[in-house]
């Protein structure tokens, strides 16, 4: 098989896999669930032997229909993309084993839609990380959209029916009204929607519709999160925990900030934006959102609502070393992208157990629960810290990168910022850890037991991830630095 | 060209605007329909006034024939004809349909049945 | 040669299957005939739009009555898309009719609905191909007197009155368009609509223009229902027959918007319309005040069905907005639209159509929990709905893309950011089906219904795959809409 035909395979892979299940339905679940899983591995397989060839110069690409006159749908592998991919793709192998213990656990219901539209999700994530243009990649945005829709409706309650209208309304609305028109203009501009080392804008594009256009983008890309358009993070933490944990801690929001990269990157061109300048409303709304987001996260009592800020918060991170149009920035920004992935997947994870075994939502209920859930609380703090940006974790990586940008570009407010919210993330997690391990339990507390196996080995899987990227981080760095040029 | 000299125009402009008065004011589904067939009738004015010369004969080409009325009009208007009675026609049956329907042919008692119907 | 005879032939075929069918008097004969003409439309278009896509437009004369005396059948690269879709449409609609006209309307006297549907298809295909502005009267009129009968087969009495008000309003509309060519003939002497173009620069008073341009576009404007002269389409689609519904929404309106294009790009030419008739600023405002306004509406209804109609109301906007523009990107994305909202809309009443059989009616109230008992079609209205919002992979997004695309290059992004922001709307309606579909519980104690009849279902989940194919493969529809817009802005001169 050649590369193209692996790179087509691995956006091919999730959708057979959302139709295998399907047909497999309520009945036959254990086949369902083996669909899920092989779908998963082989979708991870798929990418791993797309990373020699990426990495070593090749570019991938498959053109597959003529979507408009001169734009097609087309599929290329570039090394954004395939960090991208490999973290949503290796990410799904272990949340599948943590969905598979979580659904059963709770009984919860539809699970066969669930397992679809999961799949169909990744599907679009892949895709989103593998579009060769920007049509291509607003299909699979839009798509990846749609399909999460049932998820985060998956209670089919009031509250979610609400919920998912905010989710949708706004992803929707900020993608139609911001993020197409963007598209339509620059396609105008230059001819093409193609993603170019460099970018597409060079020497097409005055300062004045350079922001414009920008500011577009960055609040087309509604996955990213920034304010004033972030609510429909929180609000769709109403779907199970499974969900908030792979997609809205890796694969849509992470597709969110991807596309800001990617935009930047290939088709602004850091070097066309850092010759016209006026970056500085774009950091402004950014270390604006970062700070804000924390300060909500700190006051948020729901521990699921306290990780979607912080997610928040952490997607402004990415926004914000974007804004720097450095390539130790954009490293920095790339990194995170996977850093922030295994560290927050982790912390849901975590979330999710709390909840199964001992059926407690809120943080204030959490009084040693280290006791009864150690591996759970471990693997808590392994994310928390991952976070907050210390050795020896991933998160120390990317900031480290992102700092080092900002005073190379010798910007004192990102600097600051970035203190400011590290301090935040340290007073909003480390409590949680010290209640958890500290603190007498409230009286009358059974101290209950750890959650099911799979979900376990889940969650202690990704915080390992965490701690041996901090140790390897080789492989990352080596990516982050093909995408930033250096 | 006098006021007067127009009065074929003059005839077609008020055809026109009294058949549209009266499909637009009258609630009785028969009277819109014969003010729509005065609508209608307006138009065949249109064609065939200007179609007519005075001192012209019908168009044969020959010996002694020099001022012809224009045919054309009177063919296209009989087409206008047909289809303004197919028309018509139509439109009562349709009357009759709603009279056995709703047992009233007034357009506000209609809109009221329709109304108690939600 | 047969081929040489095609443009008469396409108007023909389904004009003397109207009487056969009725002197067969058989419903299921009936069903096979009109089949049978459709297909040969459909293979008689196709053939037509490779051919004139190739060497260039087809004239037809009919008697062999050279123009501009004689009839003229014309066939180019628009008129040959058009006809293709009419009777594409047309064809799904046939097959369709099966079991739901069966089901709808039934009766001894079926055959006689077939008839109905030759003899409107016929009227469509002639009012495409001809070349005649009077002839082209003839055969609106022969469309509309059929569609009236058709909608007033439903089977709701609020049928009748819809057909009523549809009938009054055609008929008024029909007679200003008749008017406005009066006039032009008047003034030019000749009712060729190429020769009309030649001639009309060159007559004595270009107020006459300017007065016909008005009539006819207020009168198409009745038949295309151009806001705010829509007030007929959503009871006649809300009551007509499914099959009735499906085929007129993807037909009736659209071959209406072909000839206004035709009169207004090919006849009067881009350059005069915007330089001396103030007529496409007006069509522009009316357009926006659609977008937003009918789809604003379609919110609100209680019934599918109408709030289909109103959606229709909203999507012709957007049509009539890429008309105003008089740019060839504009009227390419404006054709475009054509082809792909009438596909669209088809396949979404046809899925109304299969919900109001199975539940006896299409007022949310009665699709309370139709995504658990009929989730094939609710999925299929689902994606044809995202086609509505235009979201990309769809055919909606296609022409969107087009047409803000042309908005922006016609140097009026203001047009683009309507067509985008009123897309919003279209979102909250779909979404109120979905919320109801697969939020709401199912009536309590009714029988679970199942999905429709295989001959529904599969026409209507082939329009819907059509609609995903156009949107993913959107290239070839809008090549042709392009070389349509050429033909109309250049062509007849």
């Amino acid at each position: 098989m050649s590369d193209a035909a692996f790179a087509l395979a691995a956006v091919a892979v999730p959708f057979a896999g959302a139709a295998l299940v399907a047909l497999a339905g309520e009945r036959r679940r254990d086949l369902r669930e083996a669909a899920t899983f092989a779908s998963a591995v082989m979708l991870f397989f798929l990418v791993v032997a797309l990373g020699p060839q990426v990495l070593s110069g090749g570019r991938p690409a498959v053109p597959l229909f003529d979507m408009v006159p001169g734009v097609a749908l087309a599929l290329q592998v570039e090394p954004l993309g395939w960090l991208f991919a490999a973290v949503a793709s290796s990410l799904w192998v272990v949340s599948s084993a943590y969905s598979i213990g979580y659904m059963r656990a709770n009984g919860e219901g539809r699970q066969t839609r669930f397992y679809a539209c999961f799949a169909g999700a990744i599907g679009a994530a892949i895709g989103i990380a593998f579009s060769a243009n920007l049509v291509t990649l607003f299909f699979f945005y839009e798509l990846l959209t749609l399909v999460t829709y049932p998820l985060v409706t998956h209670h089919g309650t009031d509250e979610a029916r609400r919920a998912g209208r905010v989710y949708l309304g706004i992803l929707l609305a900020t993608s139609i009204l911001f993020l197409l028109p963007a598209i339509v203009v620059t396609w105008i501009l230059t001819g093409t929607t193609d993603f170019r080392p460099g970018g597409i804008l060079g020497g097409r594009i005055d300062a004045a519709t350079a922001g414009v256009l920008l500011a577009l983008f960055m609040f087309g890309i509604g996955k990213a999160a920034l304010m004033p358009f972030h609510r429909w993070l929180p609000a769709a933490m109403v779907a199970p925990t499974p969900v908030s944990a792979l997609l809205h801690a890796v694969a849509v929001v992470k597709a969110g900030v991807f596309c800001v990269i990617k935009v930047i990157v290939y088709v602004f061109g850091i070097d066309t934006l850092a010759s016209l300048g006026g970056s500085a409303p774009f950091t402004a709304i950014a270390a604006f959102t970062l700070v804000a987001a924390s300060v909500v996260a700190l006051r948020a009592d729901n521990l699921k609502r306290r990780l979607a800020y912080s997610t928040v918060s952490q997607l402004a991170y990415v926004s914000l070393a974007c804004s720097l149009f450095t390539p130790a920035a954009i490293m920095g920004a790339t990194l995170h992208l996977v850093a922030h992935a295994f560290g927050k997947i982790t912390l849901f994870f975590a979330a999710g157990s709390i909840y199964t075994a001992a059926h407690k939502t809120e943080v204030s209920q959490l009084d040693g629960i280290g006791r009864a859930m150690p591996w759970t609380m471990a693997a808590f703090g392994v994310g928390a810290l991952s976070m907050i940006g210390l050795p020896p974790m991933a998160g120390f990586v990317s900031k480290w990168y992102i700092l080092s940008g900002a005073m190379a570009a010798r910007d004192w407010v990102v600097v600051a910022a970035l203190a400011a919210s590290t301090l935040l993330n340290a007073a909003y997690f480390l409590p949680i850890v010290y209640r958890a391990f500290f603190v007498a339990p409230a009286p009358g507390d059974s101290g209950g037991h750890e959650a099911p196996a799979p979900m376990v080995l889940a969650q202690v899987a990704t915080a390992g991830a965490c701690v041996a990227i901090f140790l390897f981080p080789g492989l990352a760095i080596a990516f982050a630095k093909a995408v930033a040029g250096g | 060209m006098s006021v007067a000299g127009h009065f074929g125009y003059w005839a077609t402009v008020f055809l026109m605007m009294a058949g549209l008065f009266i499909v637009i004011s009258r609630g009785n589904l028969v009277k819109k329909l014969v003010g729509l067939s005065i609508f209608q009738s307006s138009v065949y004015l249109l064609y065939i006034v200007p179609g007519k010369l005075v001192g012209g004969t019908v168009p044969i080409v020959g010996e002694g024939f020099t001022v012809y009325s224009n045919p054309l009009p009177h063919v296209l208007i009989l087409t206008a004809i047909v289809v303004g009675v197919a028309t018509l026609a139509l439109g009562l049956a349709i009357v009759v349909r709603i009279r056995e329907a709703y047992g009233t042919i007034e357009e506000d008692d209609l809109l009221a049945a329709d109304a108690r119907a939600d | 040669m047969l081929a040489e005879h095609f443009p008469a032939l396409l108007v023909v075929t389904p004009l003397v299957a109207a009487p056969l069918i009725v002197v067969v008097r058989s419903a299921r004969a009936g069903w096979a005939m009109a089949l049978a003409a459709c297909l040969a439309a459909v293979l008689m278009a196709a053939q037509l739009l490779a051919r004139v896509a190739a060497s260039g437009p087809v004239s037809y004369a009919i008697g062999s009555w050279p123009p501009p005396w004689g009839i003229e059948y014309r066939v180019d690269a628009a008129s040959a898309l058009v006809a293709l879709l009419v009777s594409a449409i047309g064809t799904a609609s046939v097959v369709y009719a099966r079991r739901s006209a069966a089901a709808e309307i039934g009766g001894e006297r079926l055959y006689l609905f077939y008839a109905l549907m030759m003899l409107c298809l016929a009227g469509l295909l002639g009012m495409v191909v001809t070349g005649d502005a009077f002839n082209l009267f003839v055969f609106l009129e022969i469309s509309s007197l059929s569609t009236y009968v058709l909608v007033a087969l439903g089977r709701d009495r609020r049928a009748l009155t819809a057909s009523f008000q549809y009938l009054i309003l055609g008929t008024v509309g029909a007679t200003f368009y008749v008017m406005g060519v009066g006039i032009l003939y008047l003034a030019t002497g000749t009712l060729n609509l190429a020769d009309l173009a030649v001639r009309l620069p060159q007559a004595a008073d270009p107020r006459a223009a300017t007065v016909a341009i008005a009539f006819i576009t207020a009168g198409l404007g009745l038949k295309l229902a151009m806001f705010p002269l829509h007030a007929w389409l959503p009871g006649a689609y809300a009551h007509a027959p499914s099959a009735v519904s499906a085929f007129l929404a993807g037909t009736a309106t659209k071959v209406a918007i072909y000839a206004l294009a035709r009169i207004w790009f090919s006849v009067y030419g881009a350059d005069a319309l915007l330089r001396d008739i103030p007529v496409a600023p007006v069509l522009a405002a009316l357009s926006v005040a659609a977008a937003f306004i009918a789809s604003g509406a379609a919110i609100v209804q209680d019934d599918l069905k109408r709030m289909l109609a109103y959606s229709s109301v909203g999507q012709v906007g957007y049509i009539t907005l890429g008309l105003s523009l008089a740019t060839e990107p504009g009227v390419a994305a404006a054709i475009a639209h054509v082809v792909n909202h009438g596909v669209t809309k088809s396949a979404l009443f046809m899925l109304a159509g299969a919900m109001a059989l199975r539940l006896g009616g299409t007022r949310f109230s009665d699709l309370a929990g139709v995504g658990r008992t009929m989730p094939v079609i609710t999925f299929a209205f689902v994606i044809g709905g995202l086609s509505l919002i235009g979201v990309p992979g769809t055919a909606g997004f296609v022409t969107k893309w087009a047409l803000a695309g042309a908005a922006i290059r016609a140097g009026q992004p203001v047009f683009a950011a309507v067509v985008l922001l009123s897309s919003l709307l279209a979102v909250a309606y779909i979404w109120r089906f979905v919320e109801c579909a697969y939020f709401r519980e199912p009536p309590a104690g009714a029988p679970a219904p199942g999905e429709a009849p295989a001959s529904m279902t599969g026409t209507a989940l082939a329009l819907t795959a059509a609609v995903v194919a156009m949107g993913l493969h959107g290239a070839p529809v809008l090549g042709a809409a392009g070389r349509a817009a050429a033909a109309l802005m250049g062509g007849a001169r």
